[in-house]
Parts: C-alpha cells; sequence; structure tokens
C-alpha cells in the first residue's frame, strides 16, 4: 500500500479544532439523548407494569413501533416528514425557528428509540426483582401504589442498571447516525479531515479511539453505580 | 376474631380450597398442617386478602375480607405475615425493613418508628444488626427480622406460612424461640408448618388440611394422640417417624 502517514492532522489547524468539537458534539447529543431515553424508559416502563390495561397497551404500542423500525428511518421519518405532516405552522417553526434544528432532531430520535428499549428494560426489572416482592408489602398494609412506588419500582430500577450499560452504548453509538441529517459530530468530522487532506486512516483512528474512551467511560460510570447500589446482588437473589 | 365460613377457591378450572370454615378466637395459636398442595399457605393468605376467593366468607374482628367496601391495607395492618422465603426488602437494612410500614402506614415519625424497631430487632436478638442488609444476614436472621417487621405495626394477630421451611435446620430453633414467645405472650396466631414439635408445645389447636379441605379442627392433644380421621393418622405417621 502506498500511503503517506501524517500523524499532525490530529494537531494541526483547523483539523484538530474539527475532530475535538466532533467529540464534545458527540458527547452532547449522547448524553442528552440518553437523558431522554431515560426519562422516557422509566415513564413508559412503568406504565407497561400498571394494573391499568390501557396504560398497558400504549406502552406496548410506543414500544413495538420504536424498538421495530430502523433508528435511521425514524430519523429521518422526523427530520424529512414529521414538519410535512403537521399543520403548516408548526412545520415551518420547526424548519425555521426550531434552534439547531438537526441537533435537537438527532436528539430526540435516538432518545425515542433508545426509550423503548429501556422501557423493556424497566418493565423486566419492575417484573423479575420488584414485583415479587409485592406481596410482603402489601401484607404489611402499604397501599397498593405505596407498595409499588417505595418497593418494586426502587427495586426494579436498581436491578437494571448493569443491563443498561448495554443500551447506553448503544445510545452513543447511534449519535453517529446523526451525520446523515447534517450534525458534525466525531463520525461526520473524521470524514471532514479526510475529505480536505486525504490522511482518512489518520482522522478515523481518532474517532475510533475517541469512541472507545466514550463507550469505556460510560461503562466504568454503570458499573460504579450498579456497585453502589448493589444491583448485581439483585439480580442474583431472584435468578 | 377470625372467622372462616365454607371459602372455595379455584385456580382455574382447579379448586384449591372446598368450603373451609373454622373459628379462630383472641389469643388462640392455630397450627394449620397438611400434606404439600393440600391449600394450606392459599388458606393462609386468604385471610389478610393476598388471595382472592371465589366463595364464602372471611371475617376478622367482623370485618369481611372479601368485601368491596373493606379498606383492605388497613385490615391487613392489622395482621401481621410472616412468609416462607422471609420476604425482606433487599436494598434496605433491617432498621428500615422495620420501620418502612410504620412510617407509611401507621404514620408515625421516622424517629418513632426507628426507635421502636430497634426495641423489636433488640427483642428478636437483632440489636446487634441493625445496619445490615438481609443479604449480610443468615436465614434465621433473615426470618427474624421479617417477625420484627410484623411485629412493629401492633398487629392483633400473625400468620405464619411455613416460617422455618426454607431455614437450615439449625436455624429452625432460633425462630421457633421467637415465635413461642409471642404465644406465650398471648398473640393470636395462625401458623402453617411442618414442625409438630412446635405444634405440640405451643398450639391450642390443630388444623389438619387435606386436598383443599380443613379435615380436621381438634385440640392439640387429641390430634396427636387421637386423630379421628384415616388421612391424619396416615400423615402423622409420615412426619413423626422420619
Amino acid at each position: 500500500m502506498n500511503y503517506r502517514w501524517d500523524w499532525s492532522v490530529l494537531i494541526r489547524e483547523p483539523f484538530a479544532d474539527w475532530l475535538w468539537s466532533g467529540v464534545l458534539l458527540t458527547l452532547a447529543i449522547s448524553l442528552l439523548s440518553w437523558a431522554v431515553a431515560l426519562t422516557i424508559g422509566i415513564v413508559v416502563g412503568i406504565a407497561r407494569s400498571a394494573p391499568s390495561r390501557t396504560a398497558r397497551l400504549v406502552a406496548g404500542i410506543y414500544i413495538d413501533v420504536f424498538r421495530s423500525v430502523p433508528p435511521l428511518v425514524q430519523l429521518f421519518l422526523w427530520y424529512f416528514v414529521f414538519p410535512e405532516m403537521v399543520p403548516d405552522s408548526v412545520g415551518l417553526w420547526l424548519k425555521r425557528d426550531l434552534p439547531y434544528p438537526e441537533i435537537v432532531t438527532a436528539v430526540l430520535a435516538i432518545g425515542l428509540f433508545a426509550g423503548a428499549r429501556v422501557a423493556e428494560q424497566v418493565r423486566a426489572g419492575i417484573e423479575a426483582v420488584g414485583a415479587p416482592l409485592l406481596p410482603a408489602a402489601l401484607a404489611t398494609g402499604l397501599r397498593p401504589l405505596q407498595a409499588f412506588r417505595l418497593i418494586a419500582l426502587p427495586l426494579g430500577l436498581r436491578a437494571i442498571v448493569g443491563p443498561l450499560t448495554s443500551e447506553f452504548l448503544i445510545t452513543i453509538k447511534l449519535s453517529s447516525l446523526s451525520l446523515t441529517i447534517g450534525v458534525l459530530e466525531l463520525t461526520a468530522q473524521s470524514r471532514h479531515v479526510e475529505n480536505y487532506t486525504f490522511q482518512g486512516f489518520e482522522a478515523f483512528t481518532f474517532a475510533t479511539i475517541g469512541y472507545l474512551v466514550i463507550g469505556l467511560c460510560a461503562t466504568g460510570l454503570m458499573r460504579l453505580i450498579d456497585n453502589r447500589l448493589g444491583g448485581a446482588a439483585l439480580r442474583k437473589a431472584t435468578a | 376474631m377470625i372467622v372462616l365460613d365454607d371459602v372455595h377457591k379455584f385456580y382455574g378450572s382447579q379448586q384449591i380450597l372446598r368450603g373451609c370454615s373454622a373459628t379462630i378466637s383472641l389469643g388462640e395459636v392455630v397450627v394449620v398442617c397438611g400434606p404439600s398442595g393440600s391449600g394450606k399457605s392459599t388458606l393462609i393468605k386468604c385471610i389478610n386478602g393476598l388471595v382472592p376467593f371465589e366463595r364464602g366468607s372471611i371475617t376478622v374482628d367482623g370485618v369481611s375480607v372479601s368485601s368491596p367496601e373493606t379498606d383492605l391495607p388497613a385490615l391487613r395492618a392489622r395482621i401481621g405475615m410472616v412468609f416462607q422465603s422471609f420476604e425482606l426488602y433487599p436494598h434496605m437494612t433491617a432498621l428500615q425493613n422495620v420501620s418502612l410500614a410504620q412510617v407509611h402506614v401507621l404514620k408515625r415519625s421516622q424517629k418513632e418508628a426507628d426507635e421502636r424497631s430497634v426495641k423489636i430487632l433488640t427483642r428478636v436478638g437483632l440489636g446487634g444488626k441493625l445496619g445490615n442488609r438481609p443479604a449480610e444476614l443468615s436465614g434465621g436472621q433473615q426470618q427474624r427480622v421479617s417477625i420484627a417487621r410484623a411485629l412493629a405495626m401492633n398487629p392483633q394477630a400473625m400468620l405464619f406460612d411455613e416460617p422455618t421451611s426454607a431455614l437450615d435446620p439449625e436455624m429452625i430453633n432460633e425462630v421457633l424461640e421467637v415465635m413461642q414467645e409471642l404465644a406465650v405472650e398471648g398473640m393470636t396466631m395462625i401458623v402453617v408448618t411442618h414442625e409438630m414439635g412446635f405444634a405440640q408445645r405451643v398450639a391450642n389447636r390443630v388444623l389438619f388440611m387435606d386436598r383443599g379441605e380443613i379435615v380436621e379442627d381438634t385440640p392439640k392433644d387429641q390430634f396427636f394422640t387421637a386423630p379421628s380421621s384415616e388421612r391424619a393418622k396416615q400423615f402423622l405417621n409420615q412426619v413423626l417417624t422420619h
């Protein structure tokens, strides 16, 4: 292979600047969409475990739809199709006045997709670890809602921190999809550098290591929280 | 105090309880025994409404368990229950396990509840384990925390669902001793158990169940010396000879 390696592109301006802004944007999109996913996941996961049939049905439809459609398709639907389907005034606002429309759309689309997956974990945690203790809690005179809020939910959530690590990693990696609607995150900036310098190997090595470091940090963080909460013991206790 | 009248329970087409009737008066200790699958656990769980039943009635202090107007949580708060597998909250310490319902059901202040929890945990011999989580306790200790959790609510009666079946042999006695003390103090107790020694020492009456029926409801001495039914005789032969 006749390739002239030149690692200096990684520290030369403006390329270094591009790559680091990509890292920051990837971090921002990952964290924001993870926050969206957790919020939606917990709410929908609770609804999925609720006694109300309607709540369970609506939550089930949400989970099935958002888990089954490819996230890339969902991203396009939200960015290109959704603004055309809503009333004109809303569509115009989405296209013209919404600040950082690509980033906001990416965060919401990825968050909604990952939220469906988180919701299933929440439901499973409540079902497997939390719910078995409901009779004991009810026997002490707690009302059903109290028993759920004080025992089943906190136990279920503690038990799933470990398994949620994978969902967190998926969410981080999905942030790279947002380049398709024009967000200049880490993958997009690496391509950008390649296009200008023809030093694609260096640029994508940077991206690879960048994702690896972010992923390892995320894994470490989740493990730390899991240890604090004693999640492993909870999962074993019910196995 | 607790009156069961013709209680029937079905799981789908399978009948678990076939017309169980019994009366338990204040201060009585009643042991429920019988082969597995005879409906003992189901019956005891019907008493505090954890398991709904299809026909018949159960009243506690005159309050119907199955009536839709009954405030079931309030009724449950007056009846303590101890489960076979302890069912402690694994994310909480022994103290928190015992205090939780006092705070959220009886509306005691956290301080008041904790004081009472310390007193009761000390009484069951766990004064030194207040800050331990269930996973750090032995089975016998966990079951005693579970008894303390029920006692902390000042119950009028206690239900025990095979409280020693999940325990290693060397831990059974520490739990039975706590239960025996309770009985001596005059607590009304319904105990599902295979511990015939406990029944002989502590029970006033024995209910023998088989295939969803209360086959025998007799004073303790008569049950062990002269059971009237053939099935009870067979059962006693099996559990007493091994």
